[in-house]
């Protein structure tokens, strides 16, 4: 964990030493997420509400993957860079030391430009949170904090497929999109919105309904128990994920002399 | 001139190639432009009314922005021009007996082309085979569909006159990730890629058709749906022309300038 925050401190001081170039990217993630605010807050304006749900609760679920997200780009950005490292040759390096090598890829690399959508999507949950009008209790913080923590675990899980695939193509390939971007994107709403396809998919393949959707039912009051433990149950997409990143490794041949 | 065309020939063949990279790019498309259609139903259906454009507008409006990502996406520009920048590898290029500006050019228009060319024809057939208000609209008259064409033509243009223009800021800028990520951040609002411009408040839709960002896909893709006819396509494709031809003149500008300030280190 030492080394982690040393890593940490390296790459945060490697990006401050061109101040400029770093504030502007900084203000570019901002600016995307902002744009999708505002994209969120025309719809609100044009129709009032949405569904069945209010302003507050919509922004609630969109708050949730959104910071999700970013926590994962910030720290598992490593894995975005991943065909780099493979066709460069510079994961035989990291075979070789003595430490993890999810650990190591983590290190890589990592998005301090993030780091301010964190706070902004921190601070979007907060206002959803107040707005909707839910009555907080004990057991649904700790519901919402499991649907930010388990949702960035699955953004992680899908890093780790697309770096996985990297061992297979040696080039990133763009469909992996849909899982990230596009999953990032189309949570604007909650899931349901999209039909009833689209919510079976994002709760039986890609489960990013079990961090937004459902537990937020639970929240507003308006589903079953259970729904809050979906984040928790979610987390089993982390095992194909893991498996596929085995089989990669077992793939590997070095490219490198 | 020829050596322009040949380059650009290069560059076209080289993006046919990477048929995987199509087929993935293909199924994003696909997948994206269902997902936008899915959202504008779930409102559409809950308040018809208070949608600004025709549904069967709306739908065109997003199939064809999907095919034709490669045309108008500013965050489709290429990494190593940049770096060439940065790093002075640029110095090569400069050895040749050709102008910067008109070779890099040539290989925006040729990468965006051919990426176009591998994608659009799939996204428009199978969307043309989707139900009513939600597919491709067919029913299109033949001087539109010129008007479409050359205004979808003029997109092409600004769009790499922008990223031109953001190549030559990078020689007066040390790290390029900066522009990198801010400009298409931009862009993406007023552009009419998040949200068509009709959506937003009159205000801001006004400041946002007559940027420069305003006159890229905006304008074709809205005379496809029909939601800008008449003397509306005059203007504005006018508009269209004239800031491409602004870009073009600042980032020629920018450039021929920058090299002749620029000192490269190294031997």
């Amino acid at each position: 964990m030492r080394l982690y925050w040393k890593f940490f401190s390296i790459h945060l001081k490697s990006e401050m030493a061109y101040p400029a170039s770093f504030f502007l990217s900084c203000a570019g993630r901002l600016l995307l997420t902002i744009n999708a605010l505002a994209g969120i807050g025309l719809m609100i304006w044009r129709f009032g509400a949405i569904g069945d749900y209010t302003a507050g609760e919509v922004l609630l679920g969109f708050g949730v993957v959104m910071t999700a997200f970013n926590i994962a780009e910030c720290f598992a950005r490593g894995f975005d860079v991943f065909s780099k490292i493979v066709r460069e040759g510079t994961f035989d390096r990291l075979v070789v030391r003595p430490r993890g090598l999810v650990f190591q890829v983590i290190c890589q690399d990592m998005r301090m430009a993030s780091l301010p959508n964190i706070v902004l999507g921190s601070l979007v949950i907060l206002y959803g949170a107040r707005a909707s009008g839910i009555a907080w209790t004990v057991p649904k913080a700790l519901v919402l904090l499991s649907m930010v923590a388990c949702g960035s675990l699955l953004f992680f899980g899908v890093f780790l497929v697309y770096a996985a695939l990297c061992f297979f193509t040696m080039e990133g390939l763009e469909f992996i999109n849909i899982f990230t971007d596009g999953i990032r994107t189309f949570s604007q709403f909650p899931f349901d919105i999209y039909g009833k396809g689209v919510l079976f998919f994002t709760t039986a393949v890609m489960p990013m309904a079990m961090v937004q959707y459902w537990p937020l039912q639970y929240l507003m009051g308006k589903g079953r128990a259970i729904y809050g433990m979906f984040p928790v149950l979610s987390l089993w997409f982390l095992i194909p994920c893991w498996l596929a990143w085995r089989l990669g490794i077992r793939h590997y041949a070095s490219a490198g002399s | 001139m020829r050596q322009y065309t040949s380059f650009f020939r290069i560059h076209f063949l080289a993006g046919l190639q990477y048929r995987a990279a199509a087929f993935a790019g293909f199924f994003t498309q696909l997948f994206w432009g269902l997902m936008e259609v899915l959202l504008f139903r779930a409102f559409y259906r809950y308040a018809p009314e208070r949608l600004p454009m025709d549904m069967q507008a709306l739908s065109s409006y997003i199939w064809i922005q999907q095919g034709t990502l490669s045309i108008w996406n500013l965050f489709g520009w290429e990494r190593e021009l940049f770096q060439a920048v940065q790093t002075g590898s640029v110095a090569y290029e400069l050895t040749r007996p050709t102008d910067l500006y008109a070779m890099w050019s040539a290989r925006g228009l040729a990468g965006r082309l051919s990426k176009t060319m591998t994608r659009i024809i799939p996204v428009l057939v199978v969307s043309s085979l989707l139900p009513a208000p939600y597919g491709l609209r067919l029913t299109i008259s033949f001087p539109v569909f010129l008007a479409f064409l050359f205004s979808m033509a003029l997109t092409l243009w600004l769009c790499v006159a922008m990223c031109m223009l953001c190549y030559s800021l990078t020689f007066y800028m040390t790290d390029y990730r900066g522009i990198f990520t801010f400009v298409p951040a931009v862009a993406e609002l007023l552009s009419g890629d998040l949200l068509p411009l009709p959506f937003f408040p009159p205000v801001l839709r006004k400041i946002a058709e007559l940027s420069p960002f305003g006159s890229l896909q905006n304008v074709p893709l809205r005379i496809f749906g029909g939601d800008i006819g008449g003397v509306g396509i005059l203007r504005a494709v006018g508009l269209q022309v004239f800031w491409c031809l602004c870009v073009t003149a600042l980032g020629y500008a920018l450039m021929n300038r920058g090299l002749r300030r620029a000192v490269i280190a190294g031997g």
